[in-house]
């Protein structure tokens, strides 16, 4: 199981957890895991099956966008961060 | 050579290669100081090219005031150029940063605006956006969506960067508004196939995250994503743990950024075989000296971290 932590905002639809387990050799499959736990979740995360463009993905800190999306593997020991795309924070 | 003005010395900013840092001997690490411009980041390029365009269009007039959204060093830069040029500047920052920002402001002539903390940089933008819509007389430069902030990157940093380092192979830089990865990136891959362009994403602290909804997600206009080919995300606690590096390894005194960009660029060197990575040093550490990152228990810093906002 890999373990995905939960951005505040998405929060509500997983019942407040900071992050949950999922059972998934790829993100696609972690998703699918976790959509099934929590099935609100699929519709704020995914479109039309894709990553919602205003959410990103990461796989050990690396953004799945710019490697292999929702095929790039993940291993068991592997932490997925969902967060919601913004400004870097900037200066 | 004698400069006319502290303004003509932004820019043409060191390369030191970092020998210590290198993971192995095949990868050469470049790093650009930054923090060698006049107020201390790569701000200060900027600033005098926003204002230099925003004259040249004619949409900022003699006297008129300068208001932006910033979390520090693009308002102090903002606040050092505008205030020679003649203009009253007003910035809005965030009231959970570090106290040596607003003392560099109000050195520089700005009157500040604090947005609240726990909305982030996000916070300001939405502050700014709202003072400058109540008074149409002020002149928000915008950064995130300003054209030339990514061109002075594109036609200066850039191009400073090639000739230090012509054999450049991967580019790190910290993701703020976008336009350093943007500018540079599009200057380096016009001149060299291949080269990768890498972000370095701060982390947010939970609390800043808990205001940020996802169908208000902000995506900088001048970030041009097309550029980037990879893109990492960096806690707070690796971002300090780089800039303990740089200034014990290498005697380099940079900001919190920087210490992401490092991590980020020792990341991508550790997969590589050989090559050359030049990472973007955004700002001296000189206003982060409170918040105590050099000389604190880590654990107590990242949890203090976690609600303010330092980059």
């Amino acid at each position: 199981m890999s373990r995905v932590r939960i951005p505040p905002v998405l929060r509500e639809t997983v019942g407040g957890a900071r992050e949950l387990e999922a059972a998934g050799d790829t993100v696609l499959e972690v998703l699918d895991d976790l959509f099934a736990q929590h099935p609100a979740l699929r519709e704020r995360v995914t479109t039309d099956g894709k990553l919602s463009p205003f959410v990103n993905l990461y796989v050990n800190g690396r953004d799945v966008r710019y490697t292999t999306g929702l095929a790039t593997s993940v291993g068991p020991d592997d932490q997925v961060i969902l967060l919601p795309a913004m400004a870097g924070g900037s200066s | 050579m004698i400069l006319g003005d502290i303004v003509a010395a932004i820019g043409h900013t060191p390369m030191v290669e970092l020998r210590r840092l290198a993971p192995h001997p095949g990868v050469r690490l470049f790093a650009k100081i930054e923090g060698a411009n006049p107020t201390g980041s790569v701000k200060d390029r900027i600033a005098r090219a926003m204002l230099a365009d925003a004259v040249a269009s004619g949409e900022l007039q003699p006297g008129q005031t300068i208001l932006e959204p910033s979390s520090g060093n693009t308002g102090i830069s903002l606040a050092m150029i505008g205030s020679r040029m003649g203009h009253p500047v007003r910035i809005v920052m965030p009231d959970n940063t570090t106290p040596e920002r607003e003392q560099l402001l109000r050195l520089f002539g700005a009157e500040i605006v604090f947005s609240p903390g726990a909305e982030g940089s996000n916070g300001a933008i939405r502050m700014a956006e709202r003072l400058a819509d109540a008074d149409p007389s002020v002149y928000m430069p915008f950064q995130y969506g300003n054209e030339a902030n990514p061109r002075a990157h594109e036609e200066e940093t850039g191009p400073e960067i090639l000739t230090a380092v012509p054999e450049v192979d991967v580019f790190v830089a910290g993701l703020g508004t976008g336009g350093t990865l943007t500018g540079v990136g599009r200057a380096l891959k016009a001149a060299r196939a291949g080269v990768r362009v890498v972000a370095a994403e701060p982390l947010p602290g939970e609390q800043v995250q808990g205001l940020r909804s996802l169908d208000e997600g902000f995506v900088p206009p001048v970030l041009d994503q097309s550029v980037l080919d990879d893109r990492y995300l960096v806690s707070n606690r690796e971002s300090v743990v780089g800039v303990r590096q740089l200034i014990a390894e290498e005697g380099i005194f940079a900001g919190l950024s920087s210490g992401a960009a490092l991590a980020v660029a020792l990341r991508v060197a550790a997969d590589m075989d050989r090559g050359s990575i030049v990472v973007l040093l955004a700002d001296d550490g000189s206003k982060y000296l409170s918040a105590g990152l050099w000389d604190r228990d880590l654990d107590t810093l990242e949890t203090e971290m976690e609600s303010s906002v330092l980059w």
